[in-house]
């Protein structure tokens, strides 16, 4: 896993079969110093509570389709948890 | 399998309930001279390690879960699986 920070949030009405209810956050990933690292992504929450401005932790791949109540969802990021503290050498 | 540094720890109250009561630890990949890469993971540990530990990573989803004994069996990729004692290498 890797930390993030939600930038926002993204709504689509119309979506594939699995992702209703699935909320969409705007994420944009982060080196372990916090800083800034590549281009924002769409992540599924799956602790359904991050908002805007938090400090999260991001799964990719295969494993994203597994942090959600329902699995095997089309996804390829998820939250799987909010960050309180960080204490990085 | 990589071999990693731990540089930090995480802690989070709200999580995927696979990570309740388990350490997240920050583990930088090196390469074979010991540096540190620009990669990183926030790791699963299974072996009481601890910052400045060389570790061994595993990172793969159906591997962590085999060795992570707790239902429910889900998002997990990056587990610490061992604390590095010795590598050599040949030429």
């Amino acid at each position: 896993m890797q930390f993030a920070r939600v930038i926002g949030t993204l709504v689509a009405t119309q979506k594939a079969e699995g992702l209703e209810g699935v909320k969409f956050l705007v994420v944009q990933p982060l080196d372990k110093h916090l800083q800034p690292e590549g281009e924002p992504q769409i992540a599924a929450d799956g602790t359904a509570q991050a908002g805007p401005g938090e400090l999260v932790f991001v799964i990719y791949s295969r494993e994203a389709a597994l942090a959600l109540p329902e699995w095997f969802v089309p996804v390829d990021l998820a939250i799987t948890g909010i960050v309180d503290e960080v204490d990085v050498v | 399998m990589y071999i990693g540094r731990v540089s930090g720890t995480v802690v989070a109250t709200i999580k995927n309930e696979l990570f309740e009561g388990r350490k997240l630890l920050v583990v930088d990949r090196l390469d074979l001279a010991g540096q540190p890469t620009a990669k990183y993971d926030i790791a699963v540990d299974m072996v009481q390690a601890g910052v400045g530990d060389r570790v061994l990573v595993l990172d793969e989803g159906n591997s962590a879960r085999q060795i992570v004994d707790r239902e429910p069996l889900g998002a997990i990729r990056a587990v610490i699986v061992g604390i590095v004692d010795e590598i050599e290498i040949g030429d």
